[in-house]
Formats: structure tokens, sequence, C-alpha cells
């Protein structure tokens, strides 16, 4: 057993409105498994699925290779996107009421507290009311509150919202961090760059169907279109783009650079490599820049999207 | 996992530290007393108001009944004519001037009695006075028809049936009332109760949804067991203020007796007297025996045990919809719509209870109201002090309990959905279609 998570073909009505269709993913163990998919398209759905506050219509959902069971809520920590705390209640107080949910002891949820509290270095909040705190600091305090019983499974909607950028470093190293310890991350954002930075694996949803999903480098490969970046160095600009243009498919480029004459996208056909562009352009002029055109986590989606 | 113990521990911890709670617990029972003073005080005052009645009798026959009391005095005018008597009575700022204009028919005494004055009189002035001269009229038509007035003085008999039951108990009327106030008393608590107790679980499910700590919370606990542990915790929170209101505020009565009551024997000796005088009158003291004998005839095991089943049932059964109208909406302005068919019954009961109880409490509206769920806790309680056959007690019972656990379903599945909602308000049909997610 490799996935931490399967969901197997789970469907989920609301009345006549399909919020899931049969929707499958496998969150390998140990990764960090980015769910993305544009507003509405049920990425909460399943996750509330994941976390039992709601059953699917159809389908099941494995944790561990076991079926999902109301026990189950102590292995999985989330921190939703509509997140808060109880405004009048105090920081320590509530950190532990919510720690004992979780199936934590007092005791037990009291040392790992001071833990973190030290951590991040904010023991002082111990006895101040939330509707004291920023929001930034809530946020800190429900960060913990999600990771604070060592689930095997942590899910994350949208963590970063709310914070700073120092503060959401903190809190991506953190993640960073508890992956190295042993958990499983899906996390959901529609901040693009940090699926780059962060996500190994990635399933996307659009309109109740999943749509892609797989490991991030695969579907990238996938999704490449044997397109290279070139910045080229002649003084005969036209001559050499003309002759490149008779022999490939060139589209505009705007990457920036200092001193290059000639910028362009050039798309392989499909007999050539890159060795064969490389060598034909060396003959031309004075090649500064060969880049293959990787498609960001951007790209993908938005084109995706598009496409379905 | 058994989260209930420790949500309910915390809705009572947080209710009760509340501060705003803690002054209403400790203040408010100040306040009823201290109202209640104010308005003993007040009415003492409005007693003391002494004031003078001009009268101006042209029949001449019915002056003497007009004796001065402690606070009314009579002038009696004479050989005046009305506009100079009103003039005078003005002048003399009086309170206001009693003209009894003598008739021109000889067979009666008089055509028409008038009162002016600035303000306009009292009920109770004015049917003292009609009492007074309809008593000397219809005593002189009697004399002058060679009636003898001691006579029928003597003639004057008392009866009081005295009331018992097949199996021997003695009831009286007092009985009637000893049993409506206790009854009364029951089924008004629990109306408080609930209307109190009820917002406050609705307001801290609103706020739970407000807050957004809800989805939290339901990642860790099922959402009936929050639920439940709200309407446990609150009703827990509920009982302790009761149970300070009662302590304090009787206290706090006694206290105040004791201080206010020395001065108060002084300013009341009217009332006094008459206490003095009732606890003479052998009548009225066999009255107050039979008072104290039938608050002991009345079934008060029965009335304690019920008391505590109607009420646990009725609370649940009805904190359940508050929590559920909690659940629909984002916030209390929009509880309203919601709020009307949870307060109908409730209102509809207690109406039913004091009407239809009073007149007959084992007539067919009440027996039927006294099994009818969403009225059954409140007018099964106002009848049982009648007496209620225990059968008709465990049915109404065993009707409450199933429909309490429907509610309790309904709410629950109202709740499940209505806390991840966000934004609209939800219309009745909406509201249908969540009960089949």
């Amino acid at each position: 057993m490799n996935d931490l998570l399967v969901a197997d073909s789970v469907s989920k009505n609301f009345g006549d409105f399909r919020a899931l269709n049969d929707v499958s993913i496998s969150v390998p163990k140990g990764s960090i498994f980015g769910l993305l998919g544009p507003n509405g398209a049920g990425k909460t759905t399943l996750i509330r699925i994941i976390n039992q506050i709601m059953m699917p219509d159809t389908g099941r959902v494995l944790l561990d290779g076991e079926l999902l069971k109301p026990e189950h809520v102590r292995n999985i920590g989330y921190l939703p996107e509509e997140r808060g705390l109880y405004k009048s209640m105090k920081v320590g107080e509530q950190a532990l009421y919510l720690a004992q949910l979780k199936g934590l002891s007092k005791t037990e949820a009291k040392e790992r507290l001071k833990y973190w509290f030290d951590k991040l270095e904010i023991g002082d909040w111990w006895n101040k009311k939330i509707q004291e705190l920023s929001k930034g600091q809530a946020q800190k305090i429900q960060f913990i509150v999600t990771v604070l019983h060592q689930p095997k499974l942590l899910i994350f909607d949208e963590p970063f919202s709310g914070f700073d950028p120092i503060n959401a470093n903190l809190i991506k190293d953190e993640i960073l961090q508890l992956r190295e310890e042993g958990a499983t991350v899906i996390f959901s954002t529609h901040r693009m760059e940090s699926v780059e930075e962060l996500c190994d694996h990635i399933a996307l949803i659009h309109k109740s169907n999943k749509v892609l999903d797989g490991k991030l480098t695969d579907i990238k490969r996938q999704f490449k279109t044997n397109t290279f970046e070139v910045g080229l160095q002649t003084d005969t600009v036209e001559m050499v783009t003309n002759t490149i243009k008779e022999k490939f498919e060139v589209l505009p480029s705007s990457f920036r650079n200092l001193n290059d004459d000639v910028k362009l996208n050039i798309k392989l056909n499909g007999t050539d490599t890159s060795n064969d562009l490389l060598s034909f352009l060396t003959s031309k002029a004075q090649v500064h820049h060969f880049v293959e055109v990787i498609p960001s986590a951007s790209d993908i989606f938005i084109q995706t999207v598009k496409n379905n | 996992m058994n989260h209930l113990p420790l949500i309910i521990k915390r809705e009572y911890l947080t209710k009760v530290k509340n501060k705003s709670f803690i002054i209403m617990t400790f203040v408010s029972p100040l306040v009823m007393v201290a109202l209640f003073a104010v308005v003993a005080y007040l009415s003492q005052l409005n007693n003391d108001k002494e004031r003078t009645i001009a009268v101006l009798d042209e029949t001449g026959v019915l002056s003497d009944v007009f004796e001065n009391t402690e606070y009314t005095t009579y002038t009696i005018l004479t050989d005046t004519s009305l506009k100079i008597a009103k003039e005078l009575t003005k002048s003399k700022e009086d309170f206001g001037l009693l003209y009894i204009e003598k008739s021109s028919d000889p067979k009666n005494v008089l055509s028409r009695v008038q009162f002016f004055s600035d303000e306009s009189p009292s009920l109770g002035i004015m049917s003292s006075l009609e009492e007074k001269i309809e008593k000397k009229l219809s005593d002189n038509k009697l004399f002058n028809d060679g009636v003898d007035l001691e006579k029928i003085a003597a003639s004057k008999t008392s009866i009081t049936i005295a009331q018992e039951t097949f199996t021997g108990e003695k009831t009286s009327k007092i009985d009637s009332y000893l049993k409506l106030a206790f009854g009364g008393a029951a089924g008004y608590l629990l109306f408080m109760f609930i209307i109190i107790y009820g917002n406050m679980i609705m307001r801290s499910v609103i706020e739970e949804k407000t807050s957004r700590i809800i989805e939290v919370i339901i990642s860790s606990v099922k959402p009936i067991q929050l639920m439940m542990g709200k309407i446990i915790g609150t009703s827990l929170a509920g009982i302790t203020q009761f149970a300070i209101w009662v302590l304090l505020g009787s206290i706090l009565m006694l206290v105040l007796s004791a201080i206010l009551g020395v001065s108060l024997t002084e300013l009341q000796t009217p009332q006094q007297d008459i206490m003095n005088e009732a606890m003479q009158n052998p009548k009225i003291a066999n009255e107050i025996q039979l008072g104290l004998q039938s608050f002991f005839n009345l079934p008060i095991g029965n009335l304690v045990v019920a008391f505590m089943f109607f009420f646990i049932g009725g609370y649940l059964l009805y904190s359940s919809l508050y929590a559920a109208v909690g659940a629909a909406v984002d916030n209390e302005t929009d509880t309203q719509q919601f709020m009307m068919p949870i307060l109908m019954p409730l209102i509809l009961a207690v109406y039913v209870g004091i009407f239809t109880v009073i007149e007959d409490p084992h007539g067919t509206v009440s027996t039927v109201f006294s099994f009818i769920p969403f009225t059954s806790p409140v007018v099964m309680l106002m009848r049982i002090p009648f007496g209620v056959p225990i059968w008709q007690q465990v049915l109404s019972f065993a009707i409450l309990v199933c429909t309490f656990v429907f509610t309790v379903w309904f709410a629950a599945k109202i709740y499940r959905v209505g806390i991840l909602m966000y934004g609209k308000k939800p219309s009745y049909k909406e509201l249908y279609k969540w009960i089949k997610y």
C-alpha cells in the first residue's frame, strides 16, 4: 500500500445538483498532493467527504487501506478555507478543547501546545482572547490546532490566506517539515506558484469531474509542446529570422535578457531533436539562450479548464 | 469517540463564565425585587391620596350615607344651586361634585345623579358611590313598604358547600384556585424557559457559524453530537441560572419584607385590619384552613414527577427546533420568519392552558391539547393539579417523546446542512431540500 488515501469513484448530489461525479484520486504516502480546480468545481465537497463531514452517495474512501470510519478523525488534520475560532474564548482553553475533540488527553495536549507555542514564539498569547489577536495571529493558532494531534493526513485549504509573506514562509516551512516527519499533505489552493513550489502530485477537478491527475513532472511532460526559447546575437536579424521560419514553426517570445537581437519560441517538428535545432542555430548565429519551454502549473490549469 | 461530555462542559462553562450571563443572573433578581418594592410603594402612595368630594343632595334623604373615611372626606352642601355648587367646588379645589337631582315624579326619589370633576374619577370611586346610593334607596323603599329591615338582616344565611370526592378527599373552591396557580406556574415556567434558553441555543449556533469555527469542529465530532451538547450544556446553564434566581429572589424577598415589613405595617393599617378581621371571622379562617388542606391534597408527587418529564420533553422538543433555526440562518435578524412557526404553538398552548383549563380542566379542548405534542407540555402541566389519570399522562408523554425524536432528527438534518451554508437566507423550500441531502 503506497497510497495513504484513496477515493474510489466518489459521487455526491445535492438535490438536482451533482457536486462530484465519479471522482477517484490516490494520494501517495509522504506526498504533497495539490487538489486544484476553479471555484465551485467540487474540491470542498471532496475534502468534506474525506473528513466525514458528508457521506458520499456512491463510491468509497480508504485511509491507509481501511474504509473510512469515525475513529479516523484523529488521523486527519483539516484546515478549512472557511475557518475561525470562538472569538470570546481564550487561546489556550480553546486549543485544549479542540485538541481534546481530536482525541488527545488534556496533559498530552498541553505538552504539545507548549512545544508549538514556544516554536512559533507565541507563548504569551495563552490567556488572550481570540478577538484580541490579529487575523494572522489567529491563523497561527488555527494552524497549530490543525497539526497538534500529529495526524497522518493533513488537509490544508488555502493555508496561506491571511498571512503576510514572512508568516506564509514560516507556515510553508512547517508544512515541509511535517512532510519530512512522515505526514501526507493534501493541499488545495488557487495560488499556482505555491503549487509549483510545494506539490509533487496534483489532481484537477472541473465541473464536478476529475479532468487531470498524476505526478506534477509527468503532467508537465505530457503538456510540453517541444518548444524552445531561443535568444540569438547576429548582425543580420531579418535574414536569420527568416531562415529559421522556413525550417521551423516559430512563435513570438518575450523573455527578458540583456542583449539578444533575436528572441523566438521555436517549436520542433515530430522527428527533430533539440540537438538538431541547436546545431542549426549555431550555424546561423551566436546562441546565448536555449531553454525548453516547460508549461507552468498555471498554464496547465488554464489550458485544461478551457478545453473542458 | 464520545465527545458529548466535553462539548457539554465547554458549552456550560462558556455560558456561565460569560459576563452578561453573570450580570443577568445576579442583577435580575435585584431588579425584580426592586421593581416589586417600587410598585408596592407606589400603590401605597396612590391609596394615601386624600380627596374631598362635595355632595349636593336635592332630595335631602341621602345625606347621611356619605360617611367620611380615612382618605375621602364628604362635604355636604345645602341650599345652593348647582351652578354655585360647581363654582364652589372648583374654587376649593375639591376632587369633585356629586349632584343628586330631585325627581318631579313623586314615585321616584331622584331623576338622575351626576358627578363633576377635573380628572375623570376611578371606577372604584364611582361604583362605591353608586353602591351607597342604591343601598340607601332600596332600604328606604323597603322601609316605606313596611318591611322590617332588621328582620331582613336576621334572615341572611350563609351556606358553604362542603365538596368531597367519592374517595373521600375534601375539596373546596380555594382548592381550584390553588390548583390553577400551581398548574399555571408550572406551564408558564416552561414557556419562559423555552423562550429564554431556546434563544440562547439559537444564538450560540449562529455564533459558531459567523465565527466560522463550525467546520473545524465537525471535522472532529458529528453534528448531532455538537447539537445535543449545545442543547444540554445550555440547559444546564439555564437551570443554574434559574436556581440562583429562585434562591436569591427568595432571600431578597425575605430580607426586604423583614426591613419593609415594619414600616409597611405602620402604613398599611387598613389592610392589616382587614387581615385581622378576616382571621377572627370564623368563615374566612375556615377557608384558610381549607386552603392549607387543599395544598396537601394536591397530587404533589405526581406533579413533581410529571413536571420533570414534561419539562425536559417539551424543552428538548423546542430547543432542537431553535438549534435548527440557528443553523439555517447567518445572523439573528434573519431568524424572524422561522421563529413564528415555533412561537405560535407555544403561545397557543399558554392561551389554551389559561382559558380552557380554568373553564373545564377535563373538557374536550384541554384534553386534546394536552395530547398534541407541541402544546402538551404546557397544557398537561396545567391540567395535572386537577388530577389527570396516569394513563393519559403516560400516553401524552409517549407521544411527546416520539415527536421529540422526530424533531431532533429533523433539526439534525437541517443543522448538518445549514451550518455549512453561508450567504443567502434559505426559503422553506430549500430547507425541505436539505432534509433530503
